[in-house]
């Protein structure tokens, strides 16, 4: 093979994606290892996050050195992670799936690229002007009319300004495909006398089925990481499981965040190599969600392929 | 006549309710559509009404001359830092992400092509929270650097050369075969044919994918609250061992303050955020539009 310095060049200048990636996960995982050894399978079970006596003469723990009574687990973060994700989904499928329906069919053509642009905005709005739009609106709204303790920081004020940000992900998606369902399928539902909004629900959507789904998965995949927005209006709950939609949460992405400062206090430096499992526990989850969302959205293309 | 007006009689009763069911339900069905769009656009007209109102109240001369002192103050530091986050950033990402995406447009059809795509498409996916933390346990802690500029720099370019490398890609394939054909065929060499004809071709499209890329940046927070840490004063030059002020960290943290002047300089530094990536996104896909239209 002739040897070829232009396109070495550019081989190791995109090889350098790649290697980030390797390096995240490889430095996340070596430095995490002592916490792994640690922390077994109690990290995932365990409700309490204690870094133990930080003061004292750490001890040694099953041959790890550690803050006395230091406990780490993150039931309790994975389930607000979930939870609030869940019911963001929840709020932002039925509205992006009007919102796009009414993008695709029922605004006039002139008119279309107008809204499709403020639908793609939301989604450029920065996580933390989403945050402090959250408090500085929602949360004085939650507070004072639906939550009955009138404290509006929550799992369902996260979850709200969670499916906000997401929706734009699903509608774009959506709409894109429902502009390409083939005209015939429309004219031929016209045609057997069926009313408009009978030809998007019974003859466009079912078509679009599976890109929504993949839409779906993407944007829990986006909500699942997201980090700034969460940590502000969540209520940052500790060792307390969430009992009601106004319960106080921490998603993991914004336990991370929030709780550095604490961790770093402690001098065997466990607690700061336990954020770190946390960190490749979230990323192992995305990572299954975005794979889970490509798998669904090449099917799609498969079946998309078999019918025509 | 007769007949007909029978059967008019006969099955219209039937029919029209059946009817008058479809209509409504599709009439409701129109209704909820419509109002499904406006929350999803209502809040946001929501969100840019109230930053720039209040935002645009905390708007003065001394916001823009003097930095930050403790929670009150000017942003001018802050100002800065993000200007020099995102063009060290931006520095560092730029020649990666186009580099990367002229291999994968132009060499990029092969195995290892397809292994790059997948794993660039992971990276964009990695939450950004995970991306500083890692930043912050390698170059923070174990490499020393401290919070600093270098650090944060390195990690937003981590964060956005997949976007980059993507929109390159996506740009550059939209140069037409023959170009690159008739330029061959001229006798130009690869890197001739790569930097005077193809580049230039997709010179708009490149562009686009830079101007994106830095609205990501300039708006980003989770990797900058592990990397760059916080200042009160200006930038002094150096890359290593120096916190770094930026905007978006005056809107986390000033907002929890209790006072009034905090509010006011956390709702300024999101008006001036905000803006910026509206303007780069709305301009930019004003201007993608219109040349597609051309097209």
């Amino acid at each position: 093979m002739k040897f070829r310095p232009f396109r070495l060049s550019l081989l190791s200048l995109s090889l350098l994606i790649p290697a980030a990636l390797c390096a995240v996960i490889l430095f996340l995982l070596i430095y995490s290892a002592p916490a792994i050894g640690f922390n077994g399978l109690g990290f995932v079970t365990g409700i309490t996050w204690n870094l133990g006596d930080l003061y004292g003469d750490p001890v040694s723990v099953r041959g790890f050195t550690v803050p006395n009574g230091a406990d780490y687990g993150i039931l309790v973060f994975v389930t607000g992670t979930l939870l609030s994700s869940f019911i963001a989904i929840l709020i932002a499928v039925p509205l992006s799936v009007g919102a796009a329906i009414f993008l695709a069919e029922a605004v006039p053509h002139h008119i279309r690229p107008v809204l499709s642009l403020l639908v793609e905005l939301v989604a450029v709005v920065p996580s933390v002007v989403f945050g402090l739009w959250g408090i500085a609106v929602l949360i004085p709204l939650i507070g004072h009319y639906v939550s009955p303790s009138g404290n509006g920081y929550g799992l369902l004020t996260a979850s709200i300004v969670l499916a906000l940000m997401i929706t734009p992900i699903i509608a774009t998606t959506l709409l894109d495909a429902l502009l390409q369902v083939p005209k015939e399928n429309r004219e031929s539902a016209f045609g057997l006398g069926a009313t408009h909004f009978e030809v998007v629900t019974k003859a466009m959507m079912p078509m679009v089925r599976t890109t929504l789904i993949g839409g779906i998965v993407l944007a829990l995949g986006r909500a699942l990481g997201e980090t700034l927005a969460v940590a502000m209006v969540a209520g940052g709950a500790l060792n307390i499981m969430p009992t009601s939609l106004f319960s106080p949460i921490s998603t993991i992405a914004s336990f991370i965040l929030t709780q550095l400062d604490s961790a770093e206090s402690d001098p065997t430096n466990m607690a700061v190599r336990s954020l770190a499992e946390i960190a490749l526990v979230l990323f192992v989850i995305t990572l299954a969600m975005n794979a889970g969302a490509k798998l669904l959205t090449s099917g799609a293309l498969n079946v998309r392929k078999r019918q025509a | 006549m007769s007949a007909s007006a029978r059967l008019k009689l006969t099955a219209r009763p039937a029919r029209s309710l059946q009817e008058l069911r479809r209509t409504i339900v599709s009439r409701i069905g129109w209704v909820a559509c419509g109002l499904a769009l406006l929350c999803v656009i209502g809040p946001l007209l929501d969100i840019v009404g109230v930053v720039a109102y209040r935002g645009l109240a905390a708007f003065s001369i001394k916001l823009f001359t003097s930095t930050s002192n403790g929670v009150t103050g000017g942003l001018l530091n802050a100002i800065e830092g993000t200007f020099i986050i995102s063009l060290f950033g931006m520095l560092i990402a730029v020649p990666v992400g186009i580099g990367a995406g002229i291999y994968l447009s132009e060499y990029g059809s092969n195995r290892v092509g397809g292994v790059i795509r997948f794993l660039s498409d992971v990276l964009t996916g990695t939450p950004s929270i995970v991306l500083g933390y890692f930043s912050y346990i390698v170059f923070v802690t174990s490499l020393g650097w401290g919070f600093s500029l270098i650090a944060a720099a390195i990690t937003l370019a981590i964060l956005i050369v997949p976007y980059l490398a993507r929109i390159t890609e996506l740009a550059l394939r939209q140069v037409p075969v023959s170009m690159r054909e008739a330029a061959f065929a001229l006798g130009a060499t690869e890197p001739t044919v790569v930097f005077r004809v193809i580049l230039p071709g997709a010179a708009t499209g490149v562009m686009t994918g830079a101007l994106l890329a830095l609205a990501i940046s300039v708006g980003e927070t989770a990797p900058l609250i592990y990397t760059a840490g916080w200042s009160n004063f200006l930038w002094n030059g150096r890359f290593t061992n120096e916190p770094v002020g930026y905007l978006t960290y005056v809107i986390w943290t000033f907002i929890d303050q209790p006072n009034a002047q905090s509010h006011a300089l956390a709702f300024a530094a999101a008006f001036l955020v905000m803006m910026v990536v509206l303007a780069i996104n709305i301009g930019v896909r004003l201007t993608v539009r219109r040349s597609t239209r051309v097209v």
